[in-house]
């Protein structure tokens, strides 16, 4: 049974809404030995978005990433996405969803081609049923959706302005590059939400601002998007709402403006024991 | 092979350099060479014409036989990532359940102990490849959760207990209904004394199937007319060489098929770093048990192969050592490559497998040299006591079989140092259906891959590759 929301409606709705808030976080902890990674934390993104997740290092940001997109099972609590139970879920069943994440450190596949790499991302290949790409009458359509994907791969490399590397092994890329290249196979997946951890980490400012555009842009056409960023004044300048972390749990949330102004945050940041 | 029909006419300046680099002339240059060689060195040393016939053939049986494994093994670790190290147990389970599907029913005549369940020889080979391919899921399904190196342990862990299930007495002979009727007749594994694969000889059978009976016969009677002592063997022996490099160009054209492709390109991105292909919705688990299932099939295809034609089979032939044998086939060819993959098996079979053999048997038929020291004191001593190397040289030529593997941890070593990538460098062999350069333009409807002028003639070629088998 599916309900079928005017856009605007939806734009306006409720904040509890299901089709408002595609990703829900509730109540999700983790355990390494004796220590705490993540602590009950309970959060909501909404749709259309660019949330912030900030928090000193070791305040669980990348592990709540972990969690949500099944690379690790949560001791406790739930993960929804889309009104969905993902708690537990393989990370590809995750992925395929369209909950889709980009790796702190990039994680390039550096003995492939950046196009390879660019090409292995979208969704429902054809090619990837063996039968269809060895036998002889099937392989014609797997030719034909890679020239479209090609071409749609090198739409996206246009955009990151990396279609000089193209042919480059992603090994070969810099730092940055290899985050361009990240955040482009990510988008390539066509996924509803995009949890970028420091997507931004060794890229260069003119890039980092075409980027944010992209970024804005993207939202607007109603991608959703949770960022982790240790760059307090970009978080601040692009997000609507923000998250703050702190030692595995939800230290406030709100606006920019709000966060900024909040003494427990500002303490976190610059040491409580101090 | 796919790669043979896009050798376009190049009439440009570097027309020969884009000659070299087509697979397949890369590999045919190579079988010349070492060809060549063998026939050259032979040629000038005056050995017989059937002793050079005979090392022909057996040199290219080898290169077939490697040259299929190293390709099969560069599915799993080449392509995917999958450390297998019981390549043996797998062509085993081919072979072994190749005849006791295929062998004749017991008490049908001939020496068996045990018979089979008399099925054709095309039933068998089947059935030994899909039996090996359940026994890489058997194997897969714990261990491809694991790390790397656990399916490593598990793997020659499992060639062990495989030969040894084939050495036991208790699977020496047993009772198995052989038709519906549920009436059961004599098989089994033969144990360690082997077992004698007493089905037609596979060759005449398929020769006939193929009604080439006719042209064979010719051949065996122009053979005849060289080597008037009879050529049956030397003409049956060659024949099955270039079956063997039949199937090889069969193996490269699936694998190529396989690897270049999105079903190749998620098994290269598990290769290096199956979290980011997890992480982009691919059920790697899927692909990582296809993958190795069907590499272990082409493994049992190769014991089939291998072991088919020679009369009879025992257990301790697949020692772990032949494991590590494929293993540096595909090393020197350069794993990630099925053209390194072939030219890896056929420099290995041609120069570190057959070629002290060949040297040593030259070198006896040829110059005839006496009776070698029978131990290391008799050969070294009139080294010693008056530099006579003679003794000294012949027990080296006589123990050049046990020499061989010291050479081939020589040579291992010296790869490992000085080009751990192999022959054919970087893992180069693009993992998509289609060149992948720059789309000509958006303007065209981008419906019309491969005539972009950067990538000549590729896709045409792949035409003709599909229209070939």
């Amino acid at each position: 049974m599916r309900v079928v929301t005017p856009v605007s409606e939806s734009i306006t709705g409720s904040r509890t809404d299901v089709a408002e808030t595609p990703l829900r976080v509730d109540g999700v902890t983790k355990r390494f030995g004796g220590i705490t990674a993540v602590d009950g934390a309970t959060f909501a993104v909404e749709r259309g978005t660019l949330t912030g997740l900030i928090g000193p290092n070791g305040a669980g940001k990348s592990t709540t990433f972990n969690l949500i997109t099944g690379m690790l099972a949560p001791d406790a609590g739930t993960v929804t996405f889309d009104g969905e139970d993902i708690t537990g879920l393989e990370p590809y069943e995750i992925a395929d969803r369209g909950l889709v994440r980009t790796f702190q450190v990039a994680r390039e596949l550096g003995e492939m081609t950046v196009l390879e790499n660019m090409m292995l991302a979208p969704k429902d290949q054809r090619g990837e049923r063996l039968w269809r790409s060895v036998l002889p009458v099937a392989r014609g359509g797997v030719r034909e959706q890679e020239a479209e994907l090609l071409e749609r791969v090198w739409e996206i490399l246009e955009f990151f302005d990396i279609e000089h590397l193209a042919e480059e092994y992603a090994g070969n890329l810099s730092g940055g590059q290899r985050k361009l290249l990240e955040m482009a196979r990510a988008l390539l997946t066509d996924p509803d939400v995009l949890l970028l951890d420091e997507p931004f980490a060794g890229v260069n400012p003119t890039l980092e601002a075409r980027l944010l555009d992209h970024i804005h842009d993207l939202r607007d056409r109603g991608y959703t998007f949770l960022l982790v960023e240790h760059d307090m004044d970009l978080i601040m300048n692009n997000c609507r709402h923000v998250i703050v972390m702190h030692q595995g749990r939800i230290l406030t949330e709100g606006t920019p403006a709000e966060v900024k102004s909040n003494e427990a945050v500002i303490e976190a940041y610059l040491g409580g024991d101090v | 092979m796919s790669a043979n029909t896009n050798t376009t006419d190049d009439t440009t300046p570097s027309g020969l350099r884009r000659l070299w680099a087509q697979d397949a002339v890369k590999i045919a240059v190579l079988l010349a060479v070492i060809y060549g060689a063998y026939l050259g060195s032979g040629l000038v040393l005056g050995y017989s014409v059937r002793g050079q016939l005979n090392s022909l053939a057996s040199l290219t049986f080898y290169i077939g036989v490697f040259a299929t494994l190293a390709l099969a093994l560069n599915l799993h670790w080449g392509y995917t990532g999958l450390f297998n190290i019981g390549v043996v147990g797998f062509m085993a389970v081919g072979i072994y359940v190749m005849a006791f599907v295929s062998k004749p029913l017991y008490g049908s005549g001939g020496a068996a102990q045990v018979g089979g369940l008399g099925l054709p020889i095309p039933v068998g080979i089947l059935a030994g490849m899909i039996a090996a391919a359940l026994l890489g899921l058997l194997v897969a399904l714990p261990a491809l959760r694991l790390r790397a190196d656990y399916l490593a342990i598990v793997t020659i862990a499992m060639s062990e207990i495989v030969r040894f299930t084939f050495l036991s007495s208790t699977f020496q002979r047993f009772q198995f209904p052989y038709n519906l009727a549920g009436d059961t007749t004599r098989v089994g594994f033969g144990g360690g004394s082997g077992l004698i694969l007493d089905f037609p000889d596979p060759l005449l059978a398929l020769i006939d199937a193929a009604g080439l009976s006719g042209a064979y016969d010719g051949l065996v009677a122009l053979v005849g007319r060289i080597v008037p002592n009879n050529p049956d063997p030397i003409v049956h022996s060659l024949v099955y060489g270039l079956v063997l490099l039949g199937v090889v160009a069969g193996y490269f054209w699936l694998l190529k098929r396989t690897g270049e492709s999105p079903f190749g390109r998620v098994l290269k991105a598990i290769r290096e770093d199956e979290d980011v292909a997890r992480a982009l919705g691919k059920n790697t688990g899927r692909f990582k048990i296809i993958s190795f299932m069907l590499g272990c099939a082409l493994m049992g295809l190769a014991g089939i192969l291998w072991l088919m034609g020679q009369g009879a089979v025992t257990p301790n032939f697949f020692r772990p050592r032949l494991t590590f044998f494929v293993w540096i086939a595909l090393i020197i060819g350069g794993a990630g490559s099925n053209t390194g993959s072939v030219m890896g098996g056929a420099l290995f079979a041609a120069v570190l497998y057959q070629g002290p053999l060949y040297f040593q048997n030259l070198v006896t038929s040829v110059f005839q040299p006496g009776e070698a020291p029978s131990g290391f004191g008799p050969a070294v001593s009139p080294l010693l006591s008056n530099f006579d190397p003679g003794p000294f040289l012949l027990y080296t030529l006589d123990s050049i079989r046990q020499l061989q593997l010291v050479v081939m941890g020589v040579v291992l070593v010296w790869l490992m140092h000085n080009r751990p990538e192999g022959l054919l460098g970087h893992r180069k062999e693009t993992a998509a259906a289609i060149p992948l350069v720059r789309p000509r333009g958006s303007a065209g409807g981008g419906r019309e891959e491969g005539t972009d002028p950067a990538s000549p003639s590729r896709s045409d070629g792949d035409e003709g590759g599909d229209a070939r088998e």
